[in-house]
Parts: C-alpha cells; structure tokens; sequence
C-alpha cells in the first residue's frame, strides 16, 4: 500500500512539491484553507522579471494536480497527533486523516503597512501597498489617484517592513526591489506621462535578468531612482503626499510631492505558519519563519521527524525559488518514506 | 538697532517640486546614456581631478538630475577630460561627453540671454 503525506496549504510550494509527491507514488492529500488552490500567486498580475501572468505559472502548477492528489478546500485543522510513526490530522469539521509525513506549505503574508503609521497607509487615501496596485491592474481599471485623477507623479517606496528592526524584521524580503522597478515599469506602461520615482537603500537586484530590468527602467521607461529612505510622508490639503527622504548620494534632505505612493511591502510569516508550526511543536528561527534543522543543508526539514517545509513558511523566496525548493522538499520528503535516515548525516562543526 | 549677530541658516533641502532641471533635460536628449547612473562613484575614484580637488562627477550628476542650483561652469572646468571616467563605468555612461554637453547647453543659454 502507498503511503500518504499530507499537505498543509496549496500556494505555490503545496501544489509543486503535491505534484511531484504523487508523480513518485505517494496519495496526497492537500489541505488548503481557501475555497481555491494558488494562494498568492492568484493576487499577482504579471511576475517578474519577464513580465509573464501569474495565471500561466498557475496553469502549470495545475497540470501537476492528477487524480492522485485529493484537496480538502475550507481545511481548518484543529490539532495533529503522532503515534509512532503515523501523524492524526483533525479538520473543525470532525473529519480525521492519518499521515506517513506531513509537509508545511503555508507560507507568508505581506507585512501589514498601517504598522508603519510615519508612512500614512490607512490615514491618507493616496498611500497604497504593492499589493493593492497589482489588485489595481488585475482589475484593468486604471490608475488614479483617491480622487479620480490621473496621477502625475507616483513614489515608490522600498524595504516596506523589511531590514526593519523598528517594524520587528530584520531581515530582507528579496522580491520587493524588483517587485519594484516591474511595478514602475508597468506604471509607465500604462501612463506614459506619469513621473515614476523609487526611494530605495539598495537596489538588490541579486536574481538573473533582474539588473537588466532595472537597466531597461531606468533606460527605456525614464524610471527615476532615488538612494534614501523614507522618512515620513505628510498630506497636502490637496491630497497630495509630501515625502521626506535624505537623498544620500547628493548628500541633502530632499522633500517631493507626490499624487499617490506606493509601499512596497514585505514578507512576514503566514497565521496559519504561526499556527501549525506551534501546533506540531516546531522550533522557530529569530525572523518567527520556521526553523529549517539546517540553514545549509537541510532547509526542508524541521526539528520533528517526519515534517518538513517546503516554501516561503521557511524564508522570504521568489516564485522560481519557491518551485525549487517544494521539488526539493518531495525528493526529502521521499527520501524519508523509504527510509533514508536524513538525520544520520550532520555537519561536524569546528572542523579544523 | 543692536545687532544679535544671529542669523537664519540657508535652507539646505533639496525642494523637488521647485528645482529647475533644464540641464538635466538637455542631456537627457543629448546623450540619454546620463540615466543609466547607479550612482556607484567608480567615475569618481578614479578621476584624476578628483584626486586633487573636490570634484566630484557621481555627486555632480546626482545634483544636475534634482536640479540643485551649482556654479557649473566652475565645476566642470575642474574636469580634464581625460576620459578615464567612461573606461572605468560600469554602466557604459558616456561621462566624457556629459561634461562638453553640460558646457554645450550652459553656452547655449548665456547666448540666448
């Protein structure tokens, strides 16, 4: 008989790491808390860093879902029990299904920019997060300011919640930058007018094809760059936002009015990560992402036997990254079924 | 009336909304290699003129794009255009040529003038 591994959330890293778990043999089960399987990857217009829809990726990683991975939708799990080597998962609904191994895809939530109360999101109609602007596209409405006016200029704003320790973050989130310059792009795309400026601290354009979007920005779209971080923003009587930044390459504060900002928020780890990395007995890294029992080589599994994490529930991740990492996750997942002692192998440390 | 001796400090903020940014839409047209800049100062480490005044082209450019008024032709006749700018940057802006159009359109206006 063919073992069974759960699934916990149907983003991105649930149904890439489900698909390649039932290609080996496995009966999957997906527990996915939406009436719908994509998670993020549905409130994303186009990704970056060719500018493809979030739909085609979303198409693949269908293909993946066969017969031989049941979803249970609206899945609110009340408490998982281990005996010996078989994990119990109760649903609120009182069903009960037994697990060889559980796997972690729950993910991450954008931060919540009202924390950053200095940079008026939720106070000031024209503040609005990444998020809302690609809701903006998604929509095919266009792009106006609270009032209805067709923007003149639009600030974006970097590291939103992110290299933060004032918001409680201290990492890097590592999509925002170039979530960044596509969104100006696209911005310029659709007003060709309008004056796109991005303060940021730097430009971590780390990934492949990134500095050539940020090239082609700067290059074809006219997107203007600024080094410095937002300050505070403040309301004109207008409804106009004055923000305030040190322009630190011209060595001067700067002040600039602009008709709508946008916040590009950070990664912050998903409630339902809280929830079931706390339900299982997990251990937590300083950044409260799950704890991966080694940074280096053992990012999908956990400090219990027999769960393990695929995706952005460990670490910020993008789309291609996080692909990567749940096929990783159902070959160790896999591994583990047959037997294979992952934790047999350490790292002797002080090696000398 | 006596005299306090004090005094009310130049602004030092950069104003975007009032600056004027004429040179910086001249050469944006004139050679549009100009928005390439990161901003990274490798121009400016290996100026040769910089090494022995306070000239600095990456801050130079910098200043031109928020349009923050500078006695220009004072800053670029510091420059010797040896060139060695453009060789060094990463970006392939053409430095060079940058300062001979920043001396093109400040010449271009006093004639108009």
């Amino acid at each position: 008989m063919s073992k069974n591994v759960i699934v916990i959330g149907g983003g991105i890293a649930g149904m890439e790491s489900s698909a390649y778990l039932a290609a080996m043999g496995y009966n999957v089960t997906i527990l996915e808390k939406e009436g719908k399987l994509g998670g993020h990857l549905l409130k994303w217009e186009r990704l970056f860093p060719t500018k493809r829809h979030g739909k085609e990726v979303l198409e693949f990683l269908s293909q993946g879902i066969s017969e031989h991975v049941s979803i249970i939708y609206h899945a609110d799990i009340e408490n998982i029990e281990r005996k010996d080597q078989v994990f119990n998962v109760h649903l609120s609904k009182g069903t009960s299904l037994k697990a060889d191994a559980v796997l972690i895809a729950t993910g991450y939530e954008t931060f919540d920019a009202r924390k950053k109360e200095e940079y008026g999101y939720g106070i000031y109609d024209n503040v609005i997060t990444s998020p809302d602007l690609e809701e903006i596209f998604l929509s095919g409405k266009g792009i106006r300011t609270a009032s209805g006016k067709v923007p003149q200029r639009i600030g974006l704003v970097h590291c939103v919640g992110s290299r933060d320790e004032k918001a409680g973050n201290i990492y890097c989130s590592k999509v925002c930058c170039v979530t960044g310059v596509k969104q100006a792009i696209e911005i310029k795309e659709k007003l060709s007018q309008t004056e796109v400026y991005c303060f940021y601290m730097d430009m971590r354009m780390y990934g492949f094809h990134f500095e050539e979007l940020y090239k082609e920005a700067q290059e074809k779209w006219g997107v203007y760059f600024i080094r410095g971080r937002l300050s505070e923003s403040c309301e004109n009587a207008d409804g106009t936002i004055v923000v305030k930044v040190e322009d630190t390459l011209a060595g001067k504060p700067l002040k600039m009015t602009v008709d709508l900002l946008v916040l590009l928020v950070g990664f912050v780890p998903s409630e339902g990560t809280r929830k079931i990395g706390e339900l299982l007995g997990l251990s937590f890294n300083s950044n409260r992402f799950i704890k991966s029992a080694d940074e280096h080589t053992m990012s999908n599994v956990s400090s219990e036997p027999g769960i393990f994490m695929a995706g952005t529930c460990t670490s910020p991740r993008t789309i291609a990254n996080t692909i990567m990492d749940a096929r990783s996750a159902a070959a160790t997942v896999a591994s583990y079924l047959e037997g294979y002692n992952i934790e047999k192998r350490t790292i002797h440390r002080n090696l000398k | 009336m006596k005299d306090f001796g004090y005094t009310i400090n130049k602004d030092r903020q950069i104003n975007f909304d009032r600056t004027d940014k004429w040179i910086y839409e001249y050469l944006k047209k004139h050679e549009p290699s100009f928005k390439l800049c990161i901003g990274c100062g490798t121009c400016t480490a290996t100026c040769s003129s910089g090494n022995f005044t306070d000239f600095n082209l990456r801050r130079l450019f910098t200043l031109i794009h928020r349009g923050y008024k500078l006695d220009m032709k004072d800053e670029i006749t510091k420059c010797m255009l040896c060139g060695k700018c453009i060789m060094v940057c990463p970006r392939g802006v053409n430095t060079r040529n940058i300062i001979l159009k920043i001396n093109e359109v400040i010449e271009n206006r006093k004639r108009k003038k």
